[in-house]
């Protein structure tokens, strides 16, 4: 899941600002700021990926994080991407692989500075938590050969049926006790306070419950929320960089009384363009959006009323519908169980379970996939999986196809036109009376 | 390149021509009449221990993919245009019944690809065994080792659920004895291609030892050794070819014809990572502490064979680009590596869409630029009929290095 913050606000036209976005907005400017300042004030920084991140652990230290995937994604959409792509395959880079990597790559390249115009600063750590994707590993050694910093690596192990075993949750607890944390604290120069951390962890759970309610919101029609563009423009953002803080809670309280309020009005969610007049469309979507066009997608959706009732994508930084929450009892074991349960940790089949379960909760009447070049850990078993949740619900299935951040490779009209005809499918279908 | 009429190693490379094309596993399918009741197991690029399946009485299987002699009909449409061929190749292999043979799959850590393509494969075939082996990206022994060797011990418990044997630890330490005869065996063709690439081609010791995919280890070694012997007697000529290590072709195989294309242009390919399964472990699986000495950690005990395959994999594993490379220095190895076959220059080969091998690369052209090492790079498919613009990229290359000593 990815911070969006307030990029770009401008691009959302009119889109009306509850009083949370203007919390989130100042939390991310606030977060900058101290990242700039980081050096001077003598704070370490630790560089660790969005699925699978340490923050309540990174922040019980002291310690501030970076996620390179939002940066990437932030690059994209003040239409940075394509010059740091570029300049990233100058250097030797493939134009096949993720864009993630080379936008990130090619931002250091350029200095190193942030969505807000301040430099970011270099790492003191490489925090590799290998959770759901590959690419995650080359990154960062990618990262440490330019950075020359050290980097300690938490093996996630997959979970190819979605049963946690006690031997997987082991290995992670042990990594994280003998090596993690040590390799944390040795750069932070103290010891890890466990009260600390167990405050921390009941924090994250707060915002947890708060989290999911406004997720669930979505069952009601209309659907207070849109669980894909709004999920990650500001539903999900928070739980990135500060989940375990005080504000995470107070933000997601917020954000919670804002939508059930929504809800008793009777209201859809608020769109690109200011809110969305009428729900015509349900849809469940999986796969990342594309962030150079990230409004013009939207709009795409929103013009014709299709409101996102779920999405996997906004699940990757974690997975709360099902009941985890993160736990003070036993903190290193609820963070392996964290780490583990992301979704793109998890196997096709249990990926496609939860989809089908997210299309009949929300009551969808349409299966999207936006397909992403760069991302194999997505990409690959899309088709299959539009296939097998047809079979099982009967709601059809539609497929586009763009990238993260390579501008390349969104086709705005092909995607239009593919969306248009779906559109146009699901109200046959409606009108033949199979909705 | 040598099997006429009258060649030592004919037969023998014959043999290993006709497993290698074997698309539709007939060869498993005669081991199996031959040994009622016992299961094949096919494995995903890049490596499991195929010891621990011999042990239970399997035959282990290298599943890898169609190359260039399989039509895909409806393997393609699993797959977007954007993600690599071997996926597509498998799935079609195992929809049109190819794969019928094995019992069940393995599905190694090895990218995204593979992990996911293990998850499609549960969904397709929800009666056969389908196991995720997790390799550790952790390498000490108490750690990633204890997980790894848990992994192993579970997936011997399923497939003997499966009707195999039980995991016996005198069993497992005879075929990992059988294991590293083969591994000697390979070793001994890699060293006969160093010294005299002609009388060994790059070609040939890929069927020969890709041929090891539908094999037991002891099948295997007797091949190699024929074929071996049969070399040795071969009457050759030294070319002044340019000496190169291939790299990145370890999982999606490239087509034969391409790898003798890059002969062809003047390539003599005295390093490879082609069959990587086999190699992945290098040196012999240690089978007692006095073998592993301390590279047990107090954690694993190499005198249990279980134990001992998890020890190999930590201590003496390749630093591929599946596997995470933490202190060390990227690239070192690759440098030792060229020095000690005495390669003048690499040729990157990867499969196009291949992230593991792509990402790597960049960082190991570094590593050969600072060691003044020349290089090349291309991608491919498994199933490049076209190899005219490798061939003149290649050409150039090697001219370059003979040349000049360096890179065009
Ligand atoms: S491959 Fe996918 S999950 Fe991995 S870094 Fe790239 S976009 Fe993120
Ligand atoms: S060719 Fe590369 S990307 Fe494709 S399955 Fe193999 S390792 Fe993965």
């Amino acid at each position: 899941m990815s911070t969006v913050g307030e990029s770009r606000a401008a691009q959302a036209g009119k889109a009306a600002k509850d009083a949370s976005q203007g919390r989130q907005k100042e939390m991310i400017a606030r977060h900058y700021t101290r990242l700039s300042r980081a050096k001077e004030e003598g704070k370490k920084v630790v560089y660790t990926f969005v699925p699978g991140n340490l923050v309540e652990v990174i922040d019980a230290l002291g310690m501030l994080p970076v996620l390179p995937e939002i940066n990437a994604l932030q690059s994209g959409m003040r239409g940075r991407s394509a010059a740091y792509i570029a300049e990233a395959e100058r250097m030797g880079h493939s134009e096949d692989v993720c864009t993630y990597v080379k936008c990130d790559i090619g931002m250091m390249l350029g200095g190193n500075v942030g969505p807000t115009g301040e430099t970011l600063p270099e790492p003191d750590l490489l925090l590799l938590s290998y959770t759901g994707c590959f690419t995650f590993m080359k990154w960062f050694e990618l990262l440490k050969e330019a950075y020359r910093c050290p980097v300690v690596m938490l093996h996630v192990p997959y979970q190819p049926t979605g049963i946690i075993t006690p031997e997987a949750r082991e290995y992670v607890v042990k990594q994280l006790r003998d090596e993690v944390v040590p390799a944390l604290e040795k750069v932070a120069g103290r010891r890890l306070d466990m009260d600390d951390l167990r405050h921390r962890l009941a924090l994250s759970a707060l915002a947890e419950d708060d989290l999911v309610a406004v997720w669930e919101s979505a069952r009601n029609r209309p659907s207070p929320i849109d669980g894909y563009f709004g999920g990650v423009y500001y539903i999900g953002p928070i739980f990135t960089a500060f989940r375990g803080t005080e504000d995470a809670v107070l933000y997601y309280r917020e954000l919670r009384s804002e939508v059930e309020e929504r809800v008793r009005r009777g209201e859809g969610p608020t769109g690109p363009d200011g809110p969305i007049p009428e729900e015509r469309y349900r849809l469940v979507v999986e796969g990342p959006p594309n962030w150079t066009s990230f409004f013009d997608f939207w709009r795409m959706f929103s013009r014709e009323g299709a409101v996102v009732v779920s999405s996997s994508y906004t699940r990757v930084g974690g997975l709360y519908d099902d009941g985890f929450r993160h736990s003070p009892e036993a903190p290193f074991e609820s963070l392996a169980d964290y780490c583990m349960g992301c979704y793109t940790n998890l196997g096709l089949p249990s990926r496609i379970d939860m989809l089908e379960r997210a299309i009949r909760n929300y009551s969808a009447d349409g299966f999207l996939v936006n397909s992403v070049k760069s991302c194999n850990s997505f990409s690959a078993g899309q088709l299959l999986m539009m296939r097998e949740l047809e079979r099982r619900t009967g709601v059809p299935g539609g497929f586009v196809e763009s990238d993260l951040v390579d501008p390349r490779y969104f086709g705005k009209a092909n995607i239009e036109n593919r969306l248009q005809s779906y559109f146009q499918m699901l109200d046959a279908r409606r009108n033949r009376g199979y909705a | 390149m040598n099997s006429e009429i009258g060649d030592p190693a004919g037969a023998a490379l014959e043999r290993a021509t006709t497993l290698t094309d074997d698309l539709r596993l007939d060869a498993v399918r005669r081991w199996k009449e031959a040994h009622p009741g016992s299961l094949a197991i096919g494995i995903l690029p890049v490596y499991a221990p195929r010891p621990l399946l011999e042990a239970l009485g399997c035959l282990a299987v290298g599943v890898q993919g169609g190359g260039d002699q399989l039509d895909i009909i409806r393997g393609d449409s699993y797959f977007q245009s954007y993600i690599c061929h071997i996926p597509r190749s498998v799935v079609e292999l195992g929809l049109d019944g190819g794969l019928d043979p094995l019992d069940g799959m393995i599905f190694p850590s090895t990218c995204d690809v593979i992990r996911n393509l293990g998850g499609m494969w549960r969904l397709l075939f929800p009666d056969r065994y389908t196991a995720y082996l997790d390799l550790p990206q952790n390498f000490d022994p108490a750690l990633g080792g204890r997980f790894y060797a848990g992994e192993l011990r579970r997936i011997a418990g399923e497939i003997h659920g499966r009707g195999a044997l039980p995991l016996d630890r005198d069993a497992l330490r005879e075929a990992i004895r059988r294991e590293n005869t083969r591994r000697a065996a390979l070793a001994e063709m890699d060293d006969m291609r160093r010294r005299e690439p002609s009388r060994v081609p790059a070609s040939e010791a890929y069927r020969v030892a890709r041929a090891g995919s539908v094999l037991s280890a002891e099948e295997h070694t007797a091949l190699i050794r024929e074929y071996l012997a049969g070399a040795r007697e071969r009457r050759v000529r030294a070319y002044d070819n340019v000496r190169v290590v291939v790299l990145g072709a370890f999982c999606e195989q490239p087509p034969v014809g391409l790898i003798r294309t890059l002969e062809k242009a003047g390539c003599d390919l005295v390093d490879d990572d082609f069959q990587l399964g086999f190699k992945t472990v290098s040196g012999p699986i240690p089978l007692s502490r006095e073998e592993a000495g301390d590279a047990g950690g107090g954690a694993l005990d190499a005198d249990d064979p279980v134990d001992a395959l998890a020890i190999a994999f930590l201590k003496w594993g390749a630093p591929t680009a599946t596997r995470y490379i933490g202190a060390d220095e990227k690239g070192r190895d690759l440098v030792e590596r060229v020095r000690k076959v005495k390669a003048d220059g690499v040729v990157f080969a990867a499969a196009s869409f291949c992230d593991p091998a792509l990402l790597d690369q960049p960082m190991l052209e570094k590593a050969l630029d600072e060691a003044g090492i020349p290089h090349t790079g291309f991608k491919y498919s498994e199933n490049s009929a076209q190899h005219q613009t490798i061939r003149e990229q290649a050409g150039a290359f090697s001219d370059a290095v003979k040349l000049w000593g360096g890179a065009p």
